[in-house]
């Protein structure tokens, strides 16, 4: 079964939404607090961690030391090195299904993509679990009894005196937006549009296919 | 009985007829003082709520403590203490090793000095917020701040100068800043009799180069007449090329100035064309003398200072290069010499004289043209009082000293002797209000005042007596600023603040112009210090001798090594510290027993050496001195002293099990 055109187009947009994510952060972490009014702050992207100031990483490492958190260093995340190849070949999957316009390969794309997504998601908590809960207490300066630290995945949380927001940075939005897409082209299916009548002959496998593809000119 | 009752109520209802009288008659003229406004509405014009910030970075000489202070207007606020001529413990400025070399001269080290003026740079005659200069009145200096980091960055000292009291106003693009002598001396110095005062006394007008940080530099000196030169401005617009001297003692007494220097009618205000000036030296007129005077700048990546001595300087005399000095006629001992917005009106404070006389710049050029000359003094013409006189306030009050503008055709002229400032009309010469200042007014200062677009809004009045103005604090009272809102027709005392050591001018400039361009730490990357230390697994101690070095690193809130011990007795120990935090207002401090010098203040990124000389045997405790953090009570350590030829090993627990760095190792793999 074949995708319609419009479906190929919002398939080979969300594939380069996906790609155009690399380009900005996924993430962002901020972290208010009194005596940090201009505030410190994270991004995290596919291929590792920066602070939104010139220092804020060493800073919120130079904070976390008085918890006993680990220190963050993207380099010893794994993740962080497969993550922008991962999106990348997604990314070019997308592309190549969308110019093959098979229906159940966009399918199958779209659910890796989602699953892809929950799994980053899930993983991404998981390391904020870590940070947050495997802490250092033999060295630790400052010990709260039951208190950890994990940021939250989306919205604020207090944090000792530190207001700690997690958000979908540029990169996370159009991430979503893509993964969104896909699941949109790929579950709408057929109706979304009346057959275009095309004003130019259809090429030949279209030709060819649109007789196993009745469906989708008479929703 | 009766009697005494009836006595009793009498007076009684006598005085509260006599004391409600009299709070009538009194209550509004004594507490509403001429040039007061209402409490409440003055303070609501100086009120600054908490979190808000001043318009203005205000400026003020330090006087006798050798530092500038900064201060917020409208508030009044101290923002912050800048050391320039003066150690100042607090932060370690003079103590350090590194900024000891700041305060060096030909005559050592002198830990002091007598900080008069301030001078902002300019850009096209308007402020431009990158450097303030200083002068030093005692030991001749000017001193260059950087507004960036509000630090002395670099102080050249001024040879064959006695005294740089007029000293160190700017041209307006910051090409010269200058220096001239209030004592004439013999020059070169010479063992001579005093009384030979006339014959072998001179005086000097000196142009530093100031445009370039690090390259300050006597680019010449012209040989003056041995009078008293006092205060000095540049000309700006059309007389942009010109600077104007004033000076006094042209009767060049040498004893009892006091009557001596007072006899003549007028005095002279000296009319420099330092271009002229400029292209003689470019052309080689003139003599190198030799010389011998320090040059001093901290270096902005090692932020060691280092000293250089000069050993000589161009020296022009009047007739070595001809039409470049003119003398103006001016009544009576003038002090200050000010330039209107314009550049055409010069405006004189003869502190002895009953009149403020102004001179017209055109007339000046016309008169130079004319050769309209009443003498000429050492082959320096003196021109005619009345061919470059455009006019004189009449009756202002007594002692006329310092005049600023406030760029809407007014002038503001501060009065020492009848306590007061006197508005007046530019042109008209018209007075058109006066307020009185609590006590004894020097100089005067509006933010811009002395550049091309002043910001009349306010005016500062810098009082040299206090009395009743504030709590008493024993024989010493506090010397006090008062500010003054101008924007109206007429002057409205809004506050009286203190201020620090004794301000003699000040320079103001909107706050903005020196925010956009603020630091917030230094660059640890950029840190170029022989003894820097970026990371606590490169900390530790060696031995060189009697010399020990610690490379210590300091950060939230420990100091690695923390522990040293095999130091013996009368070694010379050099704590090299570096601030690794990269975070601004985070400064660490140092403080160790019986060191006897100070503190290091030590700013984020920034190195920092303190010199301790342990005399007996024994465990000494050290410890950060800047509240740093919620540990920072811990921020300490011990440092083992053995007596001389000890086998105690020399060894420091550098932080290598804890620590933020040691625990990046750990979890990377």
């Amino acid at each position: 079964m074949f995708a319609p055109r419009l479906n190929r187009w919002l398939t080979a947009l969300a594939a380069l939404l996906l790609a155009s994510a690399l380009l900005f952060p996924l993430w962002s972490v901020s972290l208010i607090a009194p005596q940090y009014p201009e505030g410190l702050g994270m991004y995290i992207w596919a291929h590792t961690v920066t602070g939104v100031g010139a220092n804020d990483l060493q800073n919120i490492n130079g904070l976390n030391h008085y918890i006993g958190m680990q220190t963050i260093v993207p380099d010893a995340i794994p993740e962080l090195a497969i993550m922008r190849p991962g999106i990348l070949a997604m990314s070019a999957l997308g592309l190549l299904v969308a110019a093959l316009g098979r229906r159940r390969l966009l399918q199958a794309w779209a659910l890796a993509l989602v699953a892809a997504a929950l799994v980053g998601l899930v993983d991404f908590w998981k390391w904020e679990y870590d940070y947050g809960h495997h802490l250092d207490l033999e060295h630790a300066p400052i010990k709260v009894p039951g208190m950890s630290y994990q940021p939250p995945l989306i919205g604020s949380k207090q944090l000792l005196n530190f207001t700690a927001t997690s958000l979908p940075a540029t990169g996370g939005v159009l991430a979503i937006a893509a993964v969104v897409l896909a699941a949109g082209a790929a579950v709408l299916g057929g109706g979304a549009t009346q057959p275009t009548p095309s004003r130019r002959a259809p090429e030949p496998r279209a030709a060819r296919m649109s007789d196993d593809a009745p469906v989708l000119t008479h929703r | 009985m009766s009697v005494t009752r009836r006595t009793g109520w009498f007076l009684a209802a006598a005085s509260v007829v006599a004391t409600v009288a009299y709070g009538f008659a009194c209550a509004p003229a004594s507490k509403q003082a001429a040039g007061t406004i209402g409490a409440a509405d003055a303070a609501s014009k100086v009120y600054v709520a908490p979190g808000q910030k001043d318009e203005f970075y205000a400026f003020l000489s330090g006087g006798f403590s050798g530092q500038v202070g900064v201060y917020g207007l409208p508030s009044g606020r101290l923002l912050k203490i800048v050391p320039v001529f003066s150690q100042f413990p607090e932060n370690g400025y003079g103590y350090s090793e590194e900024t000891k070399p700041m305060l060096e001269t030909s005559f050592g080290n002198i830990p002091w000095d007598d900080l008069h003026h301030t001078a902002l740079s300019q850009t096209n005659g308007e402020d431009d917020g990158r450097w303030l200069f200083v002068n030093a009145n005692n030991t001749p200096r000017i001193g260059r701040v950087n507004l960036a980091t509000f630090e002395t960055e670099e102080i050249l000292q001024i040879p064959n100068s006695g005294g740089n009291h007029g000293s160190p106003f700017i041209t307006s693009n910051t090409e010269y800043t200058i220096a001239s002598t209030r004592f004439s001396l013999p020059i070169p110095q010479a063992d001579v009799p005093i009384a030979d005062y006339k014959k072998a006394f001179k005086g000097t007008i000196s142009f530093v180069k100031a445009s370039e940080p690090g390259k300050m530099d006597v680019a010449f000196q012209l040989l003056v007449p041995g009078y008293d030169y006092d205060l000095a401005r540049a000309g700006k617009g059309p007389s942009k090329d010109w600077m104007f001297f004033t000076s006094y003692n042209s009767e060049q007494a040498y004893e009892k100035l006091e009557v001596n220097a007072s006899k003549a009618d007028k005095d002279f205000i000296a009319a420099v064309n330092w271009k002229s000036l400029e292209a003689c030296a470019t052309a080689g007129k003139g003599e190198l003398w030799p010389a011998n005077y320090a040059h001093n700048v901290m270096d902005e990546f090692t932020r060691v200072a280092t000293t250089e001595f000069k050993k000589q300087v161009r020296v022009l005399t009047p007739a070595s290069c001809p039409n470049s000095i003119y003398f103006l006629p001016t009544p009576k001992s003038p002090h200050g010499a000010d330039v209107d917005p314009s550049g055409e009106y010069i405006v004189a404070g003869g502190k002895l004289a009953t009149v403020i006389p102004v001179h017209s710049f055109a007339k000046i050029q016309k008169a130079i043209a004319d050769k309209a000359f009443e003498t000429a003094v050492d082959g320096i013409p003196v021109l005619k009082y009345d061919a470059i006189l455009a006019g004189e306030v009449k009756d202002p009050g007594l002692g006329p000293l310092h005049t600023e503008f406030d760029g809407k055709g007014y002038a503001y002229t501060s009065l020492f002797i009848s306590s007061e400032v006197v508005k007046w009309k530019l042109g008209t010469w018209e007075i058109v209000d006066r307020a009185p200042t609590y006590y004894s007014i020097g100089h005067l200062m509006i933010p811009g005042g002395a550049t091309t677009k002043p910001s009349g809004k306010y005016l500062v009045a810098m009082n040299k007596i206090t009395k009743d103005r504030y709590l008493p604090t024993g024989p010493e009272l506090a010397q006090s600023a008062q500010l003054y809102d101008i924007s109206g027709e007429k002057m409205k005392l809004l506050l009286d603040f203190p201020t620090v050591g004794e301000p003699h001018y000040a320079n103001a400039i909107l706050a903005s112009k020196v925010q956009a361009i603020q630091k917030k730490f230094y660059s640890i990357a950029d840190n170029k210090h022989p003894m820097a230390t970026k990371s606590e697994p490169e900390t530790g101690v060696s031995r060189s001798g009697k010399v020990v070095h610690v490379r210590m690193t300091a950060i939230r809130s420990h100091f690695s090594p923390d522990n040293i011990e095999g130091v013996q007795v009368g070694d010379t120990v050099l704590f090299h510290i570096t601030n690794l935090e990269q975070d601004w207002d985070i400064p660490h401090g140092f403080a160790i027993q019986g060191a006897t010098n100070a503190e290091l203040l030590i700013m984020p990124g920034e190195t920092r050496t303190l010199k301790w000389v342990p005399k007996a045997l024994g465990v000494y405790p050290m410890y950060c001195t800047d509240f740093c953090s919620a540990l920072h009570q811990e921020m300490q350590g011990y440092v083992r002293v053995s007596p001389v030829g000890s086998s105690v090993p020399l060894m420091a627990n550098t932080v290598k099990a804890q620590g933020q760095a040691a625990r990046a190792e750990k979890f990377k793999h």
